[in-house]
């Protein structure tokens, strides 16, 4: 990746992975539900590789593309992204738990309402985002990330203190435990449920989000994004409005982390603050870093890496050592984030394809 | 009109008076929120005990990053963690009666403690930091936050999710002395946390100006490469800078420890406000860095006791939201 690089625009790649991962969404799908010849992936991998699973990877590889974009490319530090996705859950949530909030209580029962919820609610995102991004992004480097992880935390305990409100009564996100009964989501009459119709809903926004992404990085935007990170005076001196385009960056992940929310809320049909803490925003560094920084095709790959690593710690280590609630998973999990960092910084994906291409001469 | 108008503000008697409004507006809001809790000079007294007790915590956290940071240009997020671990190991020691039992049995707890926590900083930074030494500050970043998530699984491994007990530093026993002046509730380990805090910025100020290898610690944080051309290792300052920023989180663990319940995963929000307070002092300045924890302190107590307690952490980062933008300006946009 270099500035002189010539911008070639090879779309036949990028049709190729579309479709070689739509494929392996399709095949894993289909082994999920037919298990032909009584071959159960998730027996085969010690109950670890089941719907839920593929479906919470869909849903955080949509988070992950966006994150790539302001990490990798844009290069600025955000360790406060998970505020996005709860952001995007709780809008969710919110209104369609208790839609009279906005007096919209008619508007409810409709199917598109949930649908309608999440399309505000990423531009809403995205407009907070804004707001955030325009004064916060004139920091750098180890100023930025300590204030996104600020402002991350921030908003968790906004969720968890009920936005705020000193007056209890006015219960808006449920305080600590949460809100429960979010609708599933459906078109018409029929639902996106149960998990195998959910499946595919998700990753087809993951795979409509890698397109969108992989577009806008081979694009004019993409290209002064790549310029901002090696150098932002060489990139201004050549005529990039970096505050426009570092602000659009974040935007952009903001709107991918909140879409990838509504989804989580809708899955799960509960949210809580718990899940959106510092620990989660860790976990998608650590997802985008293993599948590569500047690498939209590894963030598949990166959270699938991440996702069953550590549900296999989970259920396997804890049967070889007497674990106290996943601690020796979140040993591990630092190791193996120091480790990436310090040997491949670049990521495993990338790492690997060039100790391939040097061994094939 | 507008250029007239940030001009005009920006004029140095009209700066003046308009920090005066905002501090007066400030205060009367407090006031006013006060009011309606029923807060008398009693309360905010309280408040104010409790917001400098807090407060000296994190001044004493805050001068562990100053102190790496200058040397070596990198912002430790695993700070917290050298507290947390501190406070945890002296308890063990404490409880396995290794120097006896009693007053001897904490002093030699806490000393063995500090040690066993610079050795932990030292390992750290071989172990982390040298390997990485040449890497952008992103990958940098990571890494130390990767060793905070390490050290904090590992203290939940060694210590369990439960809260743990220290004796406070006067009686010797979990109940700790009060002194009631005015009806204000003052622990007496309140007294041990600010008098630390004063020693150790003391003691600091001494080494960092009177000492050759404080001398040779600042030379390599105005400038490396002419530090190196005199002699002096950048490597061996890198880890005796974490080092000294372990054992200063471990002290400031140790006189925390009986004021809180310590417990495995207390170092990341107290390794946060130290890095407000820091960066008050824009990561460089020790004496400032511990004016900047003392207010940091009293902002979040006197505002999450006229408000809700449960806020108590927003309006810390408000202020470091607060404190970043305008370090900005003097950063400047500076040259990568």
């Amino acid at each position: 990746m270099t500035l002189t690089e010539r911008p070639q625009k090879r779309y036949g790649s990028i049709v190729v992975g579309i479709l070689v991962l739509s494929v392996i969404i399709l095949v894993i799908g289909w082994l999920e539900s037919a298990q032909p010849g009584g071959l159960n992936i998730a027996a085969l991998t010690g109950g670890v590789v089941t719907f839920d699973t593929m479906v919470r990877i869909g849903i955080l590889t949509t988070a992950v593309v966006g994150l790539n974009l302001l990490m990798g490319y844009a290069g600025q530090v955000s360790l406060g992204q998970v505020a996005f996705i709860g952001l995007g859950a709780y809008f969710s949530a919110v209104l369609t738990t208790r839609p009279s909030l906005i007096g919209a209580s008619g508007l409810s029962g409709h199917w598109w309402w949930p649908w309608l919820l999440m399309l505000v609610g990423t531009v809403f995102t995205g407009g907070l985002a804004y707001l955030v991004g325009r004064p916060i992004l004139r920091l750098r480097g180890h100023y930025l990330a300590m204030a996104t992880l600020g402002l991350g935390v921030m908003v968790n305990i906004l969720f968890r203190e009920n936005l705020g409100f000193a007056v209890d009564k006015v219960n808006i996100t449920g305080g600590s435990d949460g809100i429960y009964g979010i609708p599933r989501l459906s078109i018409g009459s029929w639902d996106i449920w149960p998990i195998e119709r959910y499946y595919y809903l998700v990753w087809l926004v993951a795979i409509v989000g890698i397109l969108l992404a992989l577009n806008m990085v081979k694009s004019r935007s993409g290209r002064a994004l790549r310029a901002l990170h090696c150098s932002e005076l060489a990139s201004e001196t050549l005529g990039v409005d970096t505050a426009r385009y570092k602000v659009r960056a974040l935007v952009l992940s903001a709107m991918y982390a909140s879409i990838a929310g509504s989804l989580y809320a809708h899955f799960r049909v509960a949210v809580s603050p718990k899940p959106f803490d510092f620990g989660a925003s860790l976990e998608l560094v650590v997802m985008a870093a293993v599948g590569g920084m500047a690498s939209v095709w590894g963030a598949p790959f990166g959270v699938a890496a991440v996702v069953i690593l550590r549900d296999l710690l989970r259920t396997h280590l804890s049967l070889v050592i007497d674990a106290v609630g996943g601690a020796y998973e979140v040993v591990a999990f630092g190791i193996i984030l120091i480790l990436i960092m310090i040997f491949m910084p670049e990521g495993v994906v990338a790492r690997t394809k060039e100790v391939v291409r040097r061994w094939s001469g | 009109m507008r250029d007239f108008l940030l001009r005009s503000l920006k004029h140095k008697s009209y700066k003046f008076l308009a920090v005066g409004g905002s501090t007066v507006a400030v205060v009367a809001l407090i006031l006013i929120l006060g009011a309606q809790k029923n807060f008398g000079p009693q309360q905010y007294g309280q408040l104010i005990v409790a917001g400098l007790g807090d407060g000296a915590i994190y001044a004493l956290i805050a001068l562990g990053f100053v102190m790496i940071y200058t040397v070596t240009g990198i912002i430790n997020f695993a700070q917290g963690a050298f507290v947390m671990l501190g406070s945890m190991i002296a308890v063990t020691l404490y409880a396995s009666k290794i120097g006896g039992t009693g007053a001897t049995g904490l002093i030699v707890a806490a000393l063995l403690a500090i040690v066993a926590t610079t050795a932990i900083g030292v390992i750290v930074e071989r172990l982390t930091i040298f390997p990485a030494r040449n890497a952008d500050s992103l990958t940098l970043i990571i890494i130390t936050v990767g060793v905070y998530i390490t050290l904090q699984g590992l203290a939940l491994i060694f210590w369990g999710s439960n809260a743990r007990i220290l004796p406070a530093f006067t009686t010797v026993a979990t109940s700790d002395l009060i002194f009631r002046p005015g009806g204000i509730v003052l622990k007496a380990q309140s007294l041990w946390i600010w008098g630390t805090t004063a020693v150790v910025l003391a003691l600091l100020m001494v080494f960092l100006r009177r000492t050759l290898l404080g001398k040779a610690l600042r030379a390599c944080s105005v400038n490396r490469y002419a530090a190196r051309l005199m002699g002096i290792s950048p490597s061996r300052m890198s880890i005796f800078a974490f080092g000294l920023a372990a054992a200063m989180g471990a002290v400031a663990g140790i006189v925390l420890a009986p004021a809180s319940r310590p417990i495995y995963d207390m170092g990341l929000k107290l390794g946060l406000k130290g890095f407000v307070a820091a960066a008050m002092g824009g990561l460089v300045s020790s004496p400032v860095a511990v004016l900047g924890g003392l207010l940091l302190g009293l902002t979040e107590n006197i505002a999450a006791g006229v408000t809700k307690s449960g806020l108590k952490d927003i309006f810390a980062f408000i202020v470091l939201i607060a404190v970043l933008l305008r370090q900005r300006r003097q950063m400047g946009r500076g040259l990568e």
